[in-house]
């Protein structure tokens, strides 16, 4: 058998001793234990003001990302949507029209990209699908609401803001994508 | 008449005490949770969490009174009446304090000194499970009536090693009186030869005694590893199921009240009660009524202690199953009890001949 901690201990059944029949030892041994405890630091981060850091690969609310230039990577392949275990992304391609090379990369364009946040069960498929280098899960949270409508994301809330742009460097380095 | 004012001011400062100390149980339980788990605890509401009390008694008040449909109306309410009123009982006999001096009067630090006190105490405590008892049949409810009647038999399971283990104190002291329990513990010779000063404890004498006892509290204040009536994993919440509101935090604060009060009887039967060193020599010296008060505070801080230990108890072992419970109330504590009373018996005609 794999030893997964120096801690483990091998429970034998076997018949116990008068000294541990008496228990009040053990209990004694287990109270010290958790008066030890008392002064231990604790755990506890004052959540709203101390904010915990997520890991580098957290899997939060999406983001459509647009390049340097500010134009939007995604050409609605529809790769993200068939990865989608889910189904939770929904597409509608358009073709760049002239005069609007500023805002779209490629010819061919998500005129709607919704992800239904209800359905998404984070599991990041969308980003390794992307060939285009537009969609990435973010440490942002998905925040909660009343109604089922408002958690279909549209490409409001998901394409960034270029004024609000959103860093996904450390993702990038933990996946080794580049 | 003075005594009968006297009287009613430490009724009334007993009752604000008991209810202060309960509420303050809830924080302290919630603290000593969170500190012995390496957490924070409650800390939101003033300064360290210390309004934390107040947010709960509020929330409790504002809470829907629900009486259960098929519920026995009466009984359902009278339930945590009975049990509240039972709690607050006890400490009519327990003497808090050396006696205070007035215009030259004195006045006991007792609400009554009758003279058969640990009776009056076993009685009141015994009467305290038909609150459990009542509240979970009223409830009309399987879980609260399970509740209910584990509450019971453990409660008359207990009651017979307790009473066992405190016959070795009142053979020792001679009296059923919690007074003359508690001025027997004051100075003289500890096992007969070393001089002490406000430490004879009844602790050193009786320390089977004491742990049958603290034991058989625990049971009685359905507090774990003897939870079992209101066990939350099992029973949801056991006799309390259907209470919502008020009538709910009656219960809860009964059960720190019984903590509280039975921390003070386990100190005045063992820990010498308001007794504490050099109590003697400052009553030479010092006024009647600040030594009453440093006697107080003596007691206070036993029954304090023990509050806190009843928390750490709660937050190191697990509950009991329902067989091992009544196997160790029957099969051990019990013949242990009765081997107690026996030796003290005996110990007591070789050496006091
Ligand atoms: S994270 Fe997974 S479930 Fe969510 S949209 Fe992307 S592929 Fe679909
Ligand atoms: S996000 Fe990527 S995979 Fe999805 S449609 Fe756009 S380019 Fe294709």
């Amino acid at each position: 058998m794999i030893q997964l901690t120096s801690r483990s201990k091998v429970v034998v059944d076997k018949k116990m001793s008068f000294k541990e029949k008496l228990y009040l030892p053990a209990i004694a041994k287990g109270m010290a234990i958790t008066f030890m405890h008392m002064f231990k630091k604790a755990a506890t981060l004052r959540y709203p003001e101390v904010k915990r850091e997520f890991a580098p690969v957290y899997r939060g609310m999406h983001v459509l990302k647009r390049d340097e230039e500010g134009r939007e990577n995604c050409t609605a392949c529809g790769l993200c949507a068939v990865a989608c275990p889910a189904e939770a992304i929904t597409i509608d391609g358009a073709e760049r029209q002239k005069g609007e090379e500023k805002l779209y990369r490629e010819e061919k364009y998500a005129a709607k990209y919704e992800i239904n946040m209800l359905r998404c069960i984070f599991c990041g498929l969308c980003e390794e699908a992307c060939p285009k280098d537009a969609i990435y899960l973010t440490d942002r949270i998905v925040e909660s609401s009343y109604t089922r409508n408002s958690f279909v994301f549209g490409k409001d809330l998901l394409v960034e803001k270029m004024d609000d742009r959103i860093d996904i460097s450390k993702r990038k380095k933990e996946y080794h994508i580049d | 008449m003075a005594i009968l004012i006297f009287k009613i001011a430490l009724i009334l400062i007993l009752f604000l005490i008991s209810l202060g100390v309960a509420a303050y149980a809830t924080y302290g339980e919630r603290k000593v949770a969170a500190f012995m788990q390496d957490r924070i605890g409650p800390d939101r509401a003033g300064p360290f969490g210390l309004l934390q009390p107040i947010a709960d008694g509020t929330k409790m008040f504002m809470k829907e009174e629900i009486i259960p449909n098929v519920s026995d109306k009466l009984l359902f309410i009278l339930g945590p009446c009975i049990f509240m009123v039972t709690s607050l009982m006890t400490s009519a006999v327990i003497p808090w304090g050396t006696a205070m001096e007035f215009g030259g009067v004195k006045y006991a630090m007792q609400v009554a000194d009758i003279n058969i006190g640990i009776l009056y105490v076993f009685g009141v405590v015994s009467l305290g499970v038909y609150g459990i008892m009542i509240g979970g049949w009223a409830s009309n409810n399987k879980f609260a009536l399970l509740g209910a009647v584990r509450a019971s038999s453990q409660m008359i399971s207990y009651e017979l090693a307790m009473g066992m283990s405190l016959i070795a104190v009142i053979m020792m002291s001679g009296s059923l009186s919690l007074t003359d329990i508690v001025t027997s513990q004051g100075d003289g010779k500890l096992w007969g030869f070393i001089p002490v000063s406000g430490l004879n404890w009844n602790i050193f004498y009786q320390p089977m005694g004491f742990i049958i006892f603290l034991i058989c509290a625990f049971a009685e204040c359905n507090r774990t590893p003897f939870d079992l009536p209101e066990c939350d994993t099992e029973l949801i919440g056991g006799f309390h199921t259907e209470y919502s509101s008020m009538k709910l935090g009656l219960y809860l604060f009964a059960e720190y009240i019984n903590m509280f009060i039975s921390g003070a009887i386990i100190s005045c039967l063992y820990f010498g009660g308001y007794n504490f060193p050099g109590l003697t020599y400052l009553s030479t010296v010092l006024n009647p009524n600040i030594v009453a008060l440093l006697s107080f505070g003596a007691l206070f801080a036993k029954a304090i202690f023990f509050v806190f230990f009843f928390m750490w108890i709660r937050w190191t072992i697990p509950r009991f199953r329902y067989d091992q419970l009544m196997k160790l109330g029957w099969q051990i504590l019990l013949p242990l009890s009765i081997i107690n009373v026996l030796l003290t018996g005996g110990i007591l005609t070789i050496f006091n001949k």
